[in-house]
């Protein structure tokens, strides 16, 4: 079938195409393995969570990702990651413009020593070419979508580092969406967390999840439950089950995944 | 209660209260040899200040005069080699952080650094002379910037370099991970996380210029008249001092005296600022 | 729209168009990156560079200037006792004798004082009292060496003469050995007063390694310590010391690397004598003094040879000091774990 035909037609339907198509994909530590043969597809417009007890290589799957690994040396990935059709493994890859298209929060909330206009804009300047007009607007809307903009609106000069926790995590997720990307990876967003901001955060999920695909780790199943339409749950670098998350959480196949899920291990 | 009756417990105790005393008395020595020179400034430098001494040029034995000219060339020649070392050592320092974790170039530097922040400065003051004196055909205050610039770099680089190690991986993770490249990353996140701690780098390397006297001495050497370029030999406070104090002239001596003054309370102000600036503008 | 144009940003046909040329923008933003991290690699790399090209410049200009006294003298300069500019004789044993015994002597008063000022700051001192300790001690670290100078020849060495050294004069002078050391005329300066001036200049920078040194002991190794029963003191003898042995003496030497190569402080108090003789009390010269005093006016280019000579001597003491300093205090933090 002619390509162009089998592609219109995947998108006619607005069934959910694979985005990302992770095959064999094995990590190296030095000379330690710490993930296996992992193979999974994670599709456009949904949210894709990893559980899993710690060390089992989630963080690690997700820092394959965007080759954020790159910046270690020692540190290395064999296989296949297919984004849109391309190995980003491969050596021709242009790693920052994947990181532009592929964006990531982290643990950790990590404000730029920058007033907090300035922490959204720089993404923003790396790429495009804005009036002040264009950027203001920009900057705005990056803000509401990380429902961040009535608390701020008033501070945007003041440092990024001024904000509470929680606003200065959903600062770092006005950063990542104000340059359109495509894919949005997010590391225990809220782990760092107090209740209330997480709520928020996962209510953020829910919204930002129509507009990119989203991929999150966390610790914590429940969140993954509530808020994922797909889940991969690992184990010590192997994916043991992968499917969509009321089928692995209800009825999951493999007895490992039942054990960690109830609790009885983990 | 046993303990205090016991014997070998009594003369173990006697033994770490002389240890303790001990130290306190060298805390003491310290402190005192502080208070001691502070203070021996302060008297007889004193009584040199006056106006005539910022308005007036540096006299000839017997006459009245100034530190004008003095002053005015140390200004400059630590202001321009300010202003030369402090990108170079910057950038310097910036490569060691950024490129230097598994290379072996970057080791070497790092050490030798280190060694030239304890070289002896009549040793730069030589090379230096060596290098431009002979071709240039006289001592100007070039050569003397020069050689500050070649005391005040690895200062700056290590200070730098320290710094920027500091900035947490998370932070730098994050800037690439919007697809940055190498070089914003160094210069908008990482620098700017420990811009305090790099300032005051800066400050301390001018303190340390500020005093040196080695290194002038044979590059921009002295000069009786005031002049502001940097062609020709420049006066410079720490050579004058050295010239006037060890003269038999009374009136030199405490001009000399007055000098002291000036720079000792330049370098201690600019020591004291550098600090308070670390500690108020560092993030941590 | 070809779908083979496997670019990173390759979407649905509608968008393809718009996308086209974002596309192209996107691969221009690149070029001009890779581009700008090139340039950025290459100018921090060669200020990097700039350091080592300043070493192996100092080298090779003391090495160039030197040549001349080497060729006349011979490998033997080294050792000569002699230093005659009317005549044109030279030899570095006078100024090496000077550096050696002012740094030692430096050495000897400097290091137990910087040791129990280093315990008194990290294990004595109430904690809201450190930071002010700890500022005047760096404090004295700050003042220029000229002003030591100046004290020393005004304050110090009339008083040390006057007081000092004739009672050491009466005491130590008649011990047999090191009798000889303390005979002489007693002017306040000299060798000794020398040493002394430059002990209180050493004793912030070997205080302050030291200092840095203690603190890298774990906090549970000390406690155990307590938990038994000892004292402060012996913590200190018995854990402290042995394991930070290493960063101490690198410490030390850091100290006397910076002894060796110091100038004005020594100049102005030395006497500034072409001289060798067996009292601290008499005159004398140091590398860097006799450098000071006698370049700008230095005539003959034998004479100048041999005062870079000299510089080079200098230089690879200092260089060989530092550089067994650094290696110690790199096992040390070796010790600590990579940061």
């Amino acid at each position: 079938m002619n390509p162009d035909t089998k592609m219109t037609q995947a998108t006619a339907t607005k069934t959910k195409t694979k985005t990302i198509d992770i095959s064999g994909l094995d990590f190296y530590y030095g000379k330690t393995q710490s993930l296996k043969n992992v193979s999974l597809d994670i599709h456009d417009k949904q949210v894709t969570a990893f559980i899993g007890p710690s060390g089992c290589g989630k963080s690690t799957l997700l820092r394959t990702l965007n080759r954020m690994y790159d910046l270690y040396p020692g540190q290395r990935a064999e296989g296949s990651i297919l984004y849109r059709g391309r190995n980003i493994l491969e050596p021709g890859v242009d790693v920052n413009m994947l990181r532009a298209k592929v964006g990531m929060v982290f643990q950790k909330p990590t404000p730029f020593p920058m007033s907090v206009y300035d922490n959204i804009a720089f993404g923003v300047r790396l790429y495009e070419n804005l009036s002040k007009g264009e950027m203001d607007e920009r900057v705005e809307w990056a803000l509401k979508k990380a429902a961040l903009w009535t608390e701020v609106k008033d501070k945007l000069n003041k440092s990024g580092l001024s904000l509470s926790g929680g606003q200065q995590q959903r600062l770092c997720i006005a950063r990542g969406v104000a340059v359109k990307p495509d894919v949005l990876l997010l590391d225990e967003p809220t782990s760092a967390l107090d209740p209330i901001s997480t709520a928020k955060i996962e209510e953020l999920i829910s919204e930002l999840k129509r507009d990119y695909t989203i991929a999150i780790v966390t610790h914590n199943m429940q969140q993954a439950a509530r808020c994922s339409d797909y889940t991969a749950y690992m184990y010590l670098g192997e994916l043991v089950e992968f499917g969509e998350t009321d089928q692995l959480f209800m009825n999951p196949s493999k007895k490992e995944t039942q054990d960690y899920i109830t609790g009885r291990f983990g | 209660m046993e303990g205090l009756v016991n014997p070998v417990y009594r003369r173990r105790l006697l033994g770490h209260r002389i240890g303790i005393a001990l130290s306190v008395l060298a805390m003491a020595i310290g402190l005192g040899f502080l208070a001691w020179i502070l203070s021996t400034l302060l008297v007889h430098g004193f009584g040199a200040l006056s106006h005539k001494l910022f308005a007036l040029d540096t006299p000839a034995p017997g006459s009245e005069g100034g530190l004008r000219n003095a002053i005015v060339g140390s200004l400059l020649m630590v202001g321009l080699s300010t202003a030369v070392s402090t990108p170079v050592g910057i950038l310097a320092g910036m490569y060691l952080a950024e490129y230097g974790q598994d290379n072996k170039f970057a080791a070497v530097t790092r050490f030798v650094t280190d060694i030239m922040l304890s070289a002896p400065s009549i040793v730069i003051g030589l090379f230096v002379y060596a290098l431009l004196v002979p071709r240039m055909g006289h001592f100007s205050g070039y050569a003397g910037t020069l050689a500050l610039s070649l005391i005040a770099i690895p200062v700056v680089v290590r200070t730098t370099d320290n710094m920027l190690h500091l900035v947490p991986n998370s932070l730098l993770e994050a800037a690439f991970a919007l697809g940055a490249p190498r070089w914003k990353v160094a210069m908008t996140v990482r620098l700017r996380a420990v811009k305090a701690g790099v300032v005051t780098g800066v400050l301390l390397a001018v303190a340390r210029i500020s005093g040196e006297t080695a290194p002038l001495l044979f590059t921009a050497l002295n000069n009786q008249f005031f002049t502001a370029d940097m062609n020709q030999p420049m006066a410079n406070l720490p050579v004058v001092i050295y010239r006037f104090a060890m003269s038999p002239y009374e009136d030199w001596q405490s001009i000399a005296w007055g000098a002291a003054l000036l720079v000792t309370f330049s370098v201690l102000a600019l020591n004291i600022l550098s600090r308070t600036i670390f500690r108020q503008k560092s993030p941590q | 729209m070809s779908a083979q144009n496997a670019t990173v940003s390759q979407e649905t046909s509608p968008q393809a168009a718009l996308d086209d040329a974002s596309a192209a923008r996107l691969r221009k933003t690149m070029r001009t990156q890779r581009l700008q991290d090139f340039f950025f690699h290459k100018i921090t790399l060669l200020f990097a560079a700039s350091v080592l090209l300043v070493l192996v410049g100092i080298i090779v200009s003391l090495a160039v200037g030197a040549a001349p006294a080497f060729r006349e003298f011979g490998a033997h300069f080294i050792a000569r006792n002699e230093w005659d500019p009317v005549n044109d004789q030279f030899g570095a044993l006078i100024a090496i004798t000077g550096t050696l015994a002012t740094s030692l002597i430096a050495l000897l008063v400097a290091v137990p004082i910087s040791f129990g000022i280093a315990l008194f700051l990290t294990e004595i001192c109430p904690a809201w009292l450190r930071r002010p300790m700890g500022t005047a001690v760096e404090l004295l670290a700050g003042v220029p060496s000229i002003i030591y100078g100046m004290w020393g020849l005004f304050v110090f060495a009339p008083m040390f003469g006057d007081h000092v050294q004739p009672l050491l004069k009466k005491t130590l002078g008649v011990l047999p050995v090191i009798g000889p050391l303390f005979q002489g005329p007693t002017m306040g300066l000299g060798i000794l007063t020398a040493g002394l001036i430059l002990a209180v200049m050493i004793i912030p920078f070997i205080a302050s390694v030291m200092r840095d040194v203690f603190e890298i002991v774990p906090a549970v190794l000390k406690e155990s310590a307590y938990g038994l029963g000892c004292t402060r003191w012996e913590v200190v003898r018995k854990i402290v010391l042995p394991y930070t042995r290493t960063g101490v003496v690198g410490g030390v030497m850091l100290g006397l690397g910076r002894a060796l190569g110091e100038t004005m402080a020594v100049t102005f108090v030395i006497g500034n004598a072409n001289e060798l003789s067996w009292s601290l009390f008499a005159a004398g010269n140091s590398i860097s003094s006799t450098l000071a005093n006698e370049f700008a006016e230095a005539s003959s280019p034998l004479h100048v040879s041999s005062l870079f000579a000299l510089g080079l001597i200098l230089f690879a003491i200092t260089f060989i000091v530092l550089s067994a300093a650094k290696l110690m205090l790199l096992g040390m933090s070796r010790k600590e774990g990579v940061k």
